[in-house]
């Protein structure tokens, strides 16, 4: 079910971007259907997003620089950023956080420059600052979880969100290993073909890492991907509160104004 | 105190023609009483314009105009400059809602006839501010240097190379290079900060001139001037400060709590005021599948698709946006406003809107078999509207204009 990809044409067909639409839509404040990057997934999964849960940022960011950081870079973001953002010290994030540097107004870079990531994996390894924000919490999700063994591949493992991804499976400890089960499908003109239908665990993690052991794959990825759209925007965290202050400011000033204008008008016949 | 703020103002009065120009242009304006909703999208645009120049000139303080640090620049902004992402939001929410403001105003002067006698050439700078809004969008897209930035301005400017003889030529001429690169990304940045707001203000300036040379229409589309007291002034007119200026206001802040909403609540409204694959590095070697441009080029873009040659595209694009220069002469109705026109315009009109809409709707989507031919269609109301109004205007059944507004 998740390997159909969405047909470009399905994308945005419940919104109408016209201008009047569009009035109506910032009336409404509906967020309109996002439109993702064309054939970079199938129907998603969905990620539970709350950046008000500072612990689970945390957690994140803790698998962050553990896992993704080795390779990837998040080199728009900076340390001390990260820790006033998140509640942590200076001390805890020098010790746990932060190993390629020491000072913390540093960005998040790596020491394995791109030359040698094109020579392991082929391509450039993508910088991970706004990836939330290019590809969405859903998709990053979906890919996060949806890797499966596949022995054609150079790395042993595919993906289902990215079909012939060049990323090995990092976080194989946390997840063990998937395989696919596959289903025959009967197309309209009578051809079979076989498709994956879901992905089973056939090896369960025997050696969680010590902070893992309590928590559930799902939780981890879930907190992974909470931290990545906090670090693709981190003035989300308080960016609603102070528009949701400015907007009452501006409805105690439309009273006033509005006043003063009924006050003018009244000699208008 | 006041005593030495009025010879203050004697002084430079005395100098400069201050009263006259606050007379002129607000004190003694007389604008029509009858003003409607409608009428809030002249002002909104002046707003949204101050609001662009203001967050442009400090987005300018930190933004780098060059390929290896545009992108880079824009995320600094976003995170280490302090409030650069509100600034940024601003400025990004902004240029979408001046092309809403922009086309709701637009919208008004059909739905009232305000582009007809005497105000013909009022229209004109209007085109002409709406053709220069566009370049100045076109130009500022560019700049985040995101893979849509990238490949939207491919794609635009490969539409000149589209043109006969001079085609390759003239396109090689704008990008300053045989690919869109750093080069293109300097000279627009320069046109974007430089060029094209200085010409933007310019005409702003002269079409609030000629507004208040020939008067404001009215939703009754009737002159106000025809009717005047013992002093001349216009029976059904008040003067512009302080009826309008107050009443404005009010248009700013409801706009402005929405506009907030937008910047605050959802700055990438869905993806259509700043694009998901925006977020993704300029990539000169890698192609995105979807290419399509922001939303306020899509009716237009959709026409170029519908077409099937390229130069033909480009010819009926082009033709699109350049129709709108000739309503003044294209309409024969003796009536302005739709309020009294027949049922020929008011259908047309109701066409050419769902024309519009379902083109900006289509310019977004892939042009699949079936949507390509429902642009066609729309493509082709859309240019009869325009092509046929000398004759259904003329032979409409419209109803008698009243003598004073209502």
């Amino acid at each position: 079910m998740m390997r159909a990809r969405v047909s470009v044409a399905d994308r945005g067909r419940n919104s109408i971007p016209s201008p009047v639409t569009l009035t109506l839509l910032l009336l409404l404040l509906l967020p309109a259907t996002p439109c993702w990057p064309a054939g970079t997934g199938g129907d998603l999964m969905r990620a539970e997003v709350d950046l008000s849960d500072r612990k689970s940022l945390q957690r994140g960011a803790r698998t962050f620089v553990n896992y993704c950081l080795s390779c990837h870079s998040a080199s728009f973001m900076r340390y001390n950023r990260l820790g006033r953002d998140l509640n942590i010290s200076e001390n805890v994030l020098k010790e746990n956080f932060m190993f390629g540097t020491d000072k913390p107004g540093d960005t998040m870079t790596v020491a394995l420059n791109r030359r040698e990531a094109e020579k392991y994996f082929g391509i450039a390894v993508p910088d991970l600052s706004v990836t939330a924000r290019s590809r969405g919490a859903d998709w990053l999700y979906t890919y996060l979880m949806t890797f499966y063994r596949d022995p054609s591949r150079p790395n042993g493992v595919n993906n289902l969100a990215y079909e012939d991804t060049a990323m090995p499976h990092v976080l194989w400890q946390l997840q063990g290993w998937q395989e696919p089960v596959y289903k025959e499908v009967i197309h309209d003109d009578g051809r079979i073909t076989r498709e994956i239908d879901h992905l089973e665990v056939v090896t369960e993690p025997s050696d969680k890492p010590e902070p893992y052991r309590d928590e559930s794959y799902e939780e981890t990825v879930s907190d992974l991907v909470n931290f990545m759209v906090y670090l693709g925007e981190p003035i989300k965290l308080k960016r609603n509160t102070i528009g949701a202050w400015t907007i009452v400011y501006l409805l105690v000033l439309l009273v006033i104004v509005y006043l003063l204008k009924r006050e003018y008008w009244r000699e208008i016949k | 105190m006041i005593k030495y703020l009025v010879a203050l103002r004697d002084w430079v009065d005395a100098r400069f023609p201050l009263l006259q120009l606050w007379n002129d242009h607000l004190a003694r304006y007389y604008a029509p009483k009858n003003f409607n909703f409608w009428y809030f999208f002249g002002s909104l645009a002046l707003f949204v314009l101050l609001i662009q120049i203001v967050t442009g000139i400090w987005l300018t303080m930190n933004y780098k105009p060059s390929a290896e640090n545009a992108f880079a620049s824009v995320e600094y902004i976003m995170r280490d400059v302090e409030w650069g992402w509100w600034i940024r939001y601003m400025h990004s929410t902004g240029a979408s809602a001046f092309f809403i403001v922009i086309y709701l105003h637009m919208y008004r002067a059909m739905l009232y006839g305000s582009y007809k006698r005497p105000r013909e050439l009022l229209w004109i700078i209007g085109m002409l501010i709406y053709f220069t809004l566009m370049a100045e969008a076109f130009f500022g897209y560019l700049l985040p240097w995101g893979q849509m930035s990238y490949w939207g301005a491919q794609v635009i400017i490969s539409l000149f190379g589209a043109l006969p003889l001079v085609g390759d030529e003239l396109a090689l001429w704008i990008r300053g290079d045989f690919v869109v690169s750093d080069v293109t990304l300097n000279r627009f940045f320069s046109l974007h900060v430089i060029a094209f707001p200085l010409v933007l203000c310019g005409l702003v300036g002269a079409h609030l001139i000629a507004l208040h040379e020939v008067g404001s229409n009215n939703p009754d589309g009737i002159e106000i001037k025809d009717h005047k007291d013992a002093d001349g002034v216009p029976l059904d007119g008040i003067p512009f400060h302080p009826y309008y200026t107050v009443k404005d206001i009010v248009g700013v802040v409801v706009f402005l709590i929405i506009f907030c909403a937008v910047v605050f609540f959802q700055p990438e409204m869905g993806g259509y005021f700043l694009e998901a694959n925006n977020f993704v590095p300029a990539d000169p070697l890698k192609t995105p599948e979807h290419i399509a441009p922001v939303w306020y080029f899509t009716p237009f873009y959709a026409i170029l698709r519908a077409v099937p040659s390229q130069f033909g595209g480009v010819v009926a694009m082009g033709a699109a946006t350049m129709l709108f220069f000739f309503l003044p002469w294209l309409d024969r109705s003796p009536v302005k406003s739709i309020r009294y026109r027949g049922w020929k315009y008011k259908t047309a009109l109701g066409l050419f809107t769902v024309s519009f809409l379902a083109l900006g709707w289509l310019g977004l989507q892939p042009a699949t078999t079936t949507y390509t031919w429902m642009a066609r269609v729309f493509s082709l109301i859309y240019f009869l509207f325009f092509l046929l109004m000398p004759f259904y205007t003329a032979s409409d059944n419209d109803k008698p204009v009243p003598e004073r507004v209502t």
